[in-house]
């Protein structure tokens, strides 16, 4: 098994200096084998978005580094690492153009890590391909590849959004709460399909949840953060039967601090 | 009622074939600030800027003794260059974009005088060949004929151009960065690259429209792009809004939209030819052209804040 992704001592200070001064990633480390589906949970600034984030390029980081499939992509800007991840958002808006069609967001995410020229952004074979794709989705979209991405549901976005995250196999899939912002019954549904793509994919994935039930029930790792750093990792047969009182339990005892979170307890 | 008796119909209606042409002319002008107000969603204001410069490098050329065709050529690839240079002080040195637009506009007046030597330059239909003219719609059929189909093959070569090259890799990658950011990035597009070069593509069929105008009133002149931003953002409202229903759900809907554009920058002239023929004092023109821009933007976001169809497409 190689190794996917190494994520080294990684620091990452906001407004460093200034009255809003805050730690955000304080030496996180994570190692993931290809193949992995790892669930995130912590508490609200426990750094969890923001390693997606490191790990993504949106900014530079302070120290550390970060190899994706062996290759150190720490200099490299976001579009550039772009070749190396699939990512979905929390916010269905953020993954899609919303005033292109479905089938001109599958062209541009099946050509991510390519050069972009001036042949045609979308070819009649490409659209046959993403029909098939779109059919496997169970949502009726595979008849509505012309139509704009703005005209569909949050969770139908995500949808497309997962589907164009694997179009092209990334190395690593990063989900970043992206079932949050859904009703749960959409929610269990984009999760469902998260879990196909993962599997039929075979991706090396990581998945970021505000839900304790979620992350043990996906995924063949879980890693909890606090304050910027890695503070349980789970893994095999110990991550199976893991139960949520658990999970609080582990917190309570290595962060020393009751797990205050309504959105972590009620779920 | 005096005042309505005094005005000759006769005389708006042989008003109306110049204002067809310059809305033609202007029209490439609209196209290039759809492209960055549209599909780049950035306030260019360059425009008001790199028209004059279209102008200033075409007629100098002309009267410098090129072919008044292949002078357009460098009028295009000089709006390119403006376009750039707002562009990589947008990116490079990250100035905000409506500013670091404005500061490109104030450097070109300098510019164009530069290239001119002062204020305005004429170039005259007597000496040169020019591919279009004021005087051409005066002076036989065959000439009026050929400034006509000038225009409208030229209007009509550009949207084919365009409606290609959106439609390739590179003009989905300005798409998606004008449409967000974020999704371009994750999806490895270079949001700033393609920034500069819609830029450029915007600015370079300003700089063409410039050089078109100039030919057609026969002279360049520093202040002719004053305004022009304004101009080009009523056409691109005016089409929008009197054709838009036309154009939705087609098969060739960008091209439609395109030719709205152009349409739009027609009807802007022929309103604006309607108003000189009432009588209306020429100097409120541009207040005027303002207020039809300031009711066709605010109208969509008050029925959306107010109306009772506000409808919200996400769920």
């Amino acid at each position: 098994m190689a190794e996917m992704l190494k994520v080294e001592n990684i620091h990452k200070t906001f407004h460093p200096g200034t009255i809003n001064e805050k730690i955000a990633l304080n030496g996180v480390n994570l190692s993931l084998e290809e193949g992995d589906f790892v669930t995130v949970i912590g508490g609200n600034g426990a750094g969890k978005s923001t390693t997606l984030n490191a790990i993504a390029g949106v900014w530079p980081i302070d120290s550390g580094k970060i190899y994706i499939g062996g290759d150190d992509v720490t200099k490299l800007s976001e579009h550039k690492r772009a070749r190396y991840l699939g990512r979905v958002f929390q916010d269905p808006m953020t993954g899609t153009a919303a005033s292109m069609s479905i089938e001109e967001n599958m062209a541009i995410a099946a050509r991510r890590g390519q050069k972009r020229g001036l042949s045609w952004g979308i070819t009649h074979k490409e659209r046959d391909t993403y029909r098939a794709l779109l059919k496997t989705l169970d949502l009726g979209l595979e008849d509505r590849l012309t139509n704009k991405v703005g005209l569909l549901s949050g969770g139908q976005r995500q949808a497309v959004t997962l589907l164009m995250a694997s179009i092209q196999k990334p190395k690593l899939l990063l989900l970043d709460e992206h079932t949050a912002a859904l009703d749960p019954k959409t929610a269990a549904k984009v999760l469902a399909i998260s879990d196909k793509i993962i599997a039929e994919n075979h991706l090396t994935a990581m998945m970021v949840t505000h839900n304790m039930k979620d992350a043990i029930a996906h995924g063949n790792r879980l890693i909890m953060m606090h304050e910027g750093r890695v503070i349980l990792n789970i893994a095999g047969e110990e991550k199976k039967k893991l139960t949520v009182e658990d999970l609080l339990h582990q917190f309570e005892k290595v962060s020393g601090e009751e797990f205050a979170n309504d959105k972590a307890l009620l779920s | 009622m005096t005042i309505l008796m005094s005005l000759d119909p006769m005389a708006l209606f042989r008003s109306m074939p110049g204002a067809f042409a310059q809305g033609l002319v202007w029209g490439l002008m609209a196209l290039g600030v759809y492209i960055t107000y549209r599909l780049l969603d950035f306030a260019d204001l360059t425009v008001d800027g790199s028209l004059a410069t279209g102008g200033a490098v075409a007629v100098m050329l002309i009267r410098g003794g090129m072919n008044p065709w292949l002078a357009l050529v460098f009028a295009f690839l000089a709006g390119m260059a403006a376009g750039f240079i707002t562009g990589i002080l947008h990116t490079a040195l990250g100035i905000p974009g409506i500013l670091a637009s404005i500061l490109t506009q104030i450097s070109l007046y300098s510019v164009n005088l530069n290239i001119m030597g002062r204020s305005n330059q004429a170039v005259s239909v007597d000496k040169y060949n020019l591919v279009v003219s004021l005087r051409y719609i005066s002076d036989s059929n065959s000439t009026k004929i050929r400034l006509f189909a000038t225009c409208i093959l030229l209007c009509a070569a550009v949207v084919s151009i365009l409606y290609w090259y959106f439609g390739t890799e590179q003009g989905h990658a300005i798409r998606a960065t004008g449409c967000n950011q974020q999704m371009a990035r994750a999806q490895g597009i270079n949001t700033n690259f393609h920034t500069v070069i819609a830029l450029m593509l915007s600015n370079g069929l300003v700089g063409l429209s410039g050089g078109l105008y100039a030919q057609y009133q026969g002279a360049a002149d520093v202040n002719m792009g004053r305004g022009a931003i304004v101009i080009g953002l009523a056409a691109v409202i005016i089409g929008e809004v009197l054709f838009g229903k036309l154009c939705a759900g087609k098969h060739f809907a960008f091209a439609y939209t395109m030719l709205s554009v152009i349409g739009g920058a027609i009807i802007y002239y022929i309103v604006m030819n309607i108003v000189l023929w009432l009588k209306l004092p020429s100097d409120d023109l541009k207040l005027f052209s303002a207020i039809v821009v300031i009711i066709a933007l605010s109208v969509p976001y008050l029925k959306s804040k107010y109306g009772k169809k506000g409808v919200r497409v996400n769920g």
